[in-house]
């Protein structure tokens, strides 16, 4: 089991989560012609690294709030836990 | 290469099983090769053996980190199946059904393969219709499906849940019966054999550390062991693809999960072929040493752990519980998991690169295991001939631009449990 410190609540089981995928995946501007590429990386490409990750996650079963977290994809250690208006570096 | 058989048994037998031959040498790299496949799995096995069988490809490498056999061949539920509705993934898989049925004979190897049929169950009337819809896909290509009423289950599988009370009664299934299991040992080990047989040098423990690319064409890899050069090289490293992807600067549209599975203690026949329940992600069969072979959902984020979490193995034997409520009485003798390439859609990749001598076979998701000899023989295929075969013309990387998902059944990276 992961233990999840959310932001707003604190730290919880990954059984009140949902998981929301890589966060640094950036959706092409509104209002701009978006090329079939830039589109393509967006909806399907990923990097899915071996190591650091920063991902999406959402408490579900708690505050509903989406945050991001930053986890190592072979450990699963969590390095940092965020809101997902702020930065992990 | 000893052939295997009664006599050879019986013969072996008054020296002790001392004196067996070998089934696979272990060499050292050569310099250079014609072809090197990275991957010793199953697929990166059977693609070796069609190189040399179909192709005649003899000067050829196998690559392997950890040992042959070691990932996924040996890690799945062994199920074989070729229950698709998409003419492309209907076709690629009753083609490999087709190599599966000769497989034993072919390498004198018992793979054990047992078409014993596979039940898809159904748990309401738009299910039963969804499954009449696959099913006669199925047989417009030519593959056998019976779509069963209740009863019909219950004859199969009495020891299921057919009471009123539950939440997701069986209103029937969809049953593919040439389907089956076979053992997967077995396959890597007779694919290992006869490859090695034929001129292929098997290499295992040792990693992959970089590519030799030269103006957009490979010339070779760096290894563990020293440079190797190579005129072509194919990629079948399964859940490892994105980081090979990484050092040759591609970014693919797969994500790495862990996928667990789990046995039970070993029990006297009871189920014959496999099941899988219609309204979670559940699936089981009996193997020949009786354990109960059990599988789900994935775990649900990004993971190269070989290994899983608890909270899905109880997920994916919740819905276990609904439809066999004697499972509750059994004790749990293993899990596991393995690291599965997710496509973005579900189904896989078989394909030519941007690079010149550049060769992917990857995105198996969920089901690797059943296509091991197909995905063997088409990647052979592509890799010998440059360019892909009818059966894999529609596993393309490019698919994802252009629109031509093959979304069988809206599985891709997401497990959609909340």
């Amino acid at each position: 089991m992961l233990y999840i410190k959310c932001p707003y609540c604190g730290l919880r089981a990954q059984k009140e989560f949902s998981y929301g995928g890589d966060a640094t995946v950036k959706r092409p501007n509104i209002n701009e012609e978006v090329s079939n590429e830039d589109w393509d990386n967006f909806v399907y490409m990923r990097k899915s690294p071996r190591g650091k990750h920063i991902e999406l996650w959402q408490h579900i079963a708690g505050c509903r709030q989406w945050i991001k977290v930053q986890r190592d994809t072979a450990t699963h250690e969590i390095f940092q836990t965020a809101k997902v208006t702020e930065e992990i570096r | 290469m000893q052939k295997y058989s009664v006599f050879s048994l019986i013969k072996n037998a008054f020296s002790n099983h001392q004196n067996w031959e070998v089934a696979w040498k272990d060499p050292t790299p050569k310099k250079e090769y014609d072809v090197v496949i990275i991957g010793g799995g199953g697929h990166g096995l059977a693609t070796a053996y069609y190189l040399a069988k179909e192709h005649n490809i003899k000067n050829v490498a196998i690559i392997e980190k950890g040992w042959i056999g070691g990932g996924n061949v040996g890690r799945n539920t062994t199920i074989i199946r070729s229950n698709f509705m998409y003419d492309a993934n209907a076709k690629f898989n009753e083609f490999g059904m087709d190599l599966w049925r000769n497989l034993s004979q072919e390498l004198n190897f018992n793979v054990m393969f047992s078409p014993r049929g596979i039940i898809n169950l159904a748990h309401s009337d738009a299910q039963m219709n969804a499954y009449a819809r696959r099913g006669n896909s199925m047989r417009l290509n030519g593959i056998d499906a019976k779509l069963l009423d209740r009863n019909e289950v219950k004859k199969l599988i009495p020891m299921a849940d057919f009471s009123d009370e539950v939440r997701f009664p069986i209103f029937g299934g969809l049953m593919q019966p040439s389907a089956g299991t076979a053992r997967h040992d077995a396959v890597a080990w007779g694919y290992a054999r006869q490859a090695d047989d034929m001129g292929v040098d098997i290499i295992q423990h040792c990693e992959v550390t970089g590519f030799d690319v030269v103006n957009g064409k490979i010339k070779g890899i760096r290894t563990s062991r020293g440079d190797i050069k190579a005129k072509k090289v194919g990629l079948c490293v399964a859940g490892s693809t994105n980081i090979l992807a990484e050092k040759l600067n591609m970014t693919l549209p797969i994500e790495t999960h862990v996928l667990q599975a789990c046995v039970s203690e070993p029990v006297k026949p009871l189920l014959d072929g496999v099941v899988t329940f219609g309204a979670g992600h559940f699936y089981i069969s009996q193997s020949d040493k009786g354990e109960m072979v059990m599988g789900g959902d994935l775990d649900g984020y990004n993971s190269y752990a070989q290994r899983g979490n608890l909270p899905t193995i109880q997920h994916v034997l919740t819905g276990g519980l609904a439809l066999f409520p004697f499972l509750s009485r059994l004790k749990m003798l293993r899990t596991w998991g393995g690291i599965m390439d997710m496509s973005m859609d579900g189904s896989p990749i078989i394909d030519k690169t941007h690079i010149e001598g550049l060769y992917l076979n990857c995105g198996w998701c969920y089901g690797g295991f059943k296509s091991t000899p197909v995905s063997g023989w088409t990647f052979a295929h592509t890799i010998a001939k440059d360019q892909v075969h009818e059966l894999n013309s529609e596993l393309r990387l490019n698919r994802f631009s252009t629109g031509h998902l093959l979304d069988e059944k809206g599985l891709g990276t997401k497990t959609w449990i909340g």
